[in-house]
């Protein structure tokens, strides 16, 4: 069942990569001609940064455009970057601005059939195909993971279980009544699901088909996957994408080794975030993404703010198109402690070769005085419980130093008792910053 | 088998908590024999003898506790001055580490039980036998 359907579009992936270049090259030249001739928001940024379409001959003209900020789209809300009028729209979705104004996006037809379209690809390109029940617990409605994976899913054949978030117990009783052979939520949801599951009695690996997890929709660790896949026999999948690209796009292929990210509908760039210079494949930098086949809000040189690296080598599994490493976090997600930048994903990385300590943390930030002060919250397994008071404070004292360390920060440990940080069902809270209240 | 069970718990330390574990053995019908609270800042570390070990520790694993179980010697004790020297010294004179101790007072009053965690639980039960110390069985905790 599954190494028939290896590739959704075997032309386009395996393309070599000359090829791929000339078509993003086409492709690029008439999405600067299409957003200047139809969103006045682009003919004016064009104009401020003293550039016309025909000035872009080649992909080597790519940094003569100026960037499109997350701001831009929040200053123009609700439909001010819009290319077309609405009734060429067939769907909105809407990203919950954490401070302000949400964000708005729209799709026409194509854009939705696009987006389906990369999906469709990675599904296949993970083994996933006709025969399989995709059980979909992103968040259905504004948020774009429940419809998007939705979408992508029945593209392919396979049977989508739309459970959506939520209702754990249920998620759990139907996976095994209606036999999903995989899942689509966040990571931290389904490492919740699994406890719940086993506080029920359940096994996922014996009493489930489940085989595979499709991740994403907060950064992770490739910790969090080693302790996923050894606890529940699944193999565990990064997914990617934002609200301004569609929603989730792309997915590491069977290898996991890098997110393929198709060139003939996106082009990606990597940059230092301070300087605004291209950086070569390998460096991490900010990456900046243009649309190349996506007609109600197109987005030239948009800058996402996931911090990442490209390999362009081609994958072990034949596919041409450049993979993004690891995602190491959103530059909002990071974190200034005394002036030294820290991602959630750089302490999950430590806490989670720890057996002592639990699937679940929080990070604290406040501060004292004149000093920035961080505090991890990590559960106590059985497995690292000792009751020897002395064993506790060295199980704290050590996790502090392996986080030094790594962040070459000091950070207090508080052990709590499982079950005592929050779960969620959508994106987890990894940090509570009460510098800000 | 000399050596009976101590459950130990992990807990935060705040208010409720010990409210919580107690309920939980109470709705179980376990009896708590012997009870310390060592505390340690943000935690503490729950430990005691009850009269259903197994059954203790079950309900208190399915209700999310970390918990563990220790192997431990009930030692019983005179209840008069000199009663904890003569069993400490025993101990230490042979090289056996006292981890943790605590002790309780049974209701036949002239005797006491000393529960203590040591580092070598084979050699501290050599050692207190060869000095004619009595060490309680599980049915003696379960039956007081």
């Amino acid at each position: 069942m599954m190494a028939m359907f290896d590739y959704w579009n075997p032309q386009i992936e395996r393309m070599p990569r000359e090829d791929l270049a000339k078509l993003q090259e086409d492709r690029l030249k008439s999405m600067v001609h299409y957003v200047y001739d139809h969103s006045p928001f682009y003919k004016e940024r064009f104009k401020e940064a003293g550039v016309v379409p025909s000035d872009i001959r080649g992909l080597g003209d790519l940094a003569k455009l100026p960037f499109t900020y997350k701001v831009d789209l929040r200053n123009t809300y609700p439909t001010g970057m819009f290319s077309l009028p609405r009734n060429r729209i067939v769907r909105y979705h809407v990203s919950s601005g954490t401070t302000g104004k949400p964000t708005v996006v729209g799709y026409t037809k194509d854009d939705i059939e696009m987006w389906s379209d990369s999906l469709a690809r990675a599904l296949t390109s993970i083994g996933l195909g006709r025969g399989d029940v995709i059980q979909v617990g992103y968040g259905y409605g504004l948020f774009t993971g429940g419809l998007g994976l939705h979408y992508g899913a029945e593209k392919i054949g396979a049977t989508v279980l739309p459970t959506g978030t939520g209702n754990t117990e249920r998620q759990i009783m139907l996976m095994q009544d209606l036999g999903s052979t995989a899942i689509a939520c966040t990571p931290s949801y389904f490492l919740h699901i699994a406890e719940v599951a086993e506080r029920m009695g359940v096994s996922i690996r014996d009493d489930t088909c489940l085989k595979v997890g499709v991740f994403g929709a907060e950064p992770w660790s490739d910790e969090t996957r080693k302790r996923i896949e050894e606890a529940t026999g699944i193999k565990a999948y990064d997914i990617f994408g934002t609200s301004e690209m569609s929603g989730p796009l792309f997915t590491e292929c069977r290898e996991q080794s890098g997110i393929h990210v198709w060139s003939d509908m996106f082009l990606i760039e990597v940059i230092d975030p301070k300087t605004g210079e291209q950086l070569p494949d390998g460096e991490t930098g900010e990456l900046v993404i243009t649309t190349l086949n996506k007609w109600a809000i197109p987005l030239i040189r948009y800058r996402i703010g996931d911090l990442t690296k490209i390999n362009s080598e081609p994958c072990e599994c034949g596919r041409t198109h450049p993979r993004l490493m690891r995602i190491l976090g959103r530059t909002d997600d990071m974190i200034v402690i005394r002036g030294i930048n820290v991602f959630p994903s750089q302490v999950e990385s430590v806490l989670m070769t720890m057996p002592a300590v639990g699937d679940h943390y929080q990070i604290i930030v406040d501060r004292k005085g004149p000093l920035d002060i961080m505090k991890v919250m990590v559960e106590v397994t059985e497995t690292g419980f000792s009751d020897k008071i002395g064993d506790l404070m060295a199980l704290s004292k050590r996790i502090s130093k392996e986080l030094k360390g790594v962040l070459n920060v000091v950070a207090d440990v508080e052990l709590v008792e499982p079950g005592t940080i929050p779960r969620s069902e959508g994106k987890a809270v990894r940090v509570i910053d009460k510098r800000k209240v | 088998m000399v050596a009976i069970k101590q459950i130990s718990l992990f807990v935060e330390n705040r208010p409720g908590r010990m409210a919580k574990v107690s309920k939980t053995l109470s709705d179980a019908g376990v009896n708590i024999r012997a009870l310390t609270v060592a505390e340690a800042g943000d935690f503490g570390v729950i430990r005691m003898v009850v009269d259903d070990p197994e059954k203790g520790y079950k309900v208190l694993h399915e209700s999310g506790f970390t918990v563990s179980e220790t192997e431990v010697l009930a030692v019983e004790m005179k209840d008069i001055p000199g009663g904890l020297y003569e069993i400490v010294n025993a101990l230490g004179e042979n090289e056996v580490n006292v981890d943790y101790a605590y002790a309780f007072v049974t209701a036949k009053a002239e005797r006491a039980l000393l529960i203590i965690r040591v580092d070598n639980i084979e050699k501290a039960k050599k050692v207190l036998t060869g000095v004619g110390i009595k060490l309680a069985t599980r049915e003696e905790i379960q039956k007081i």
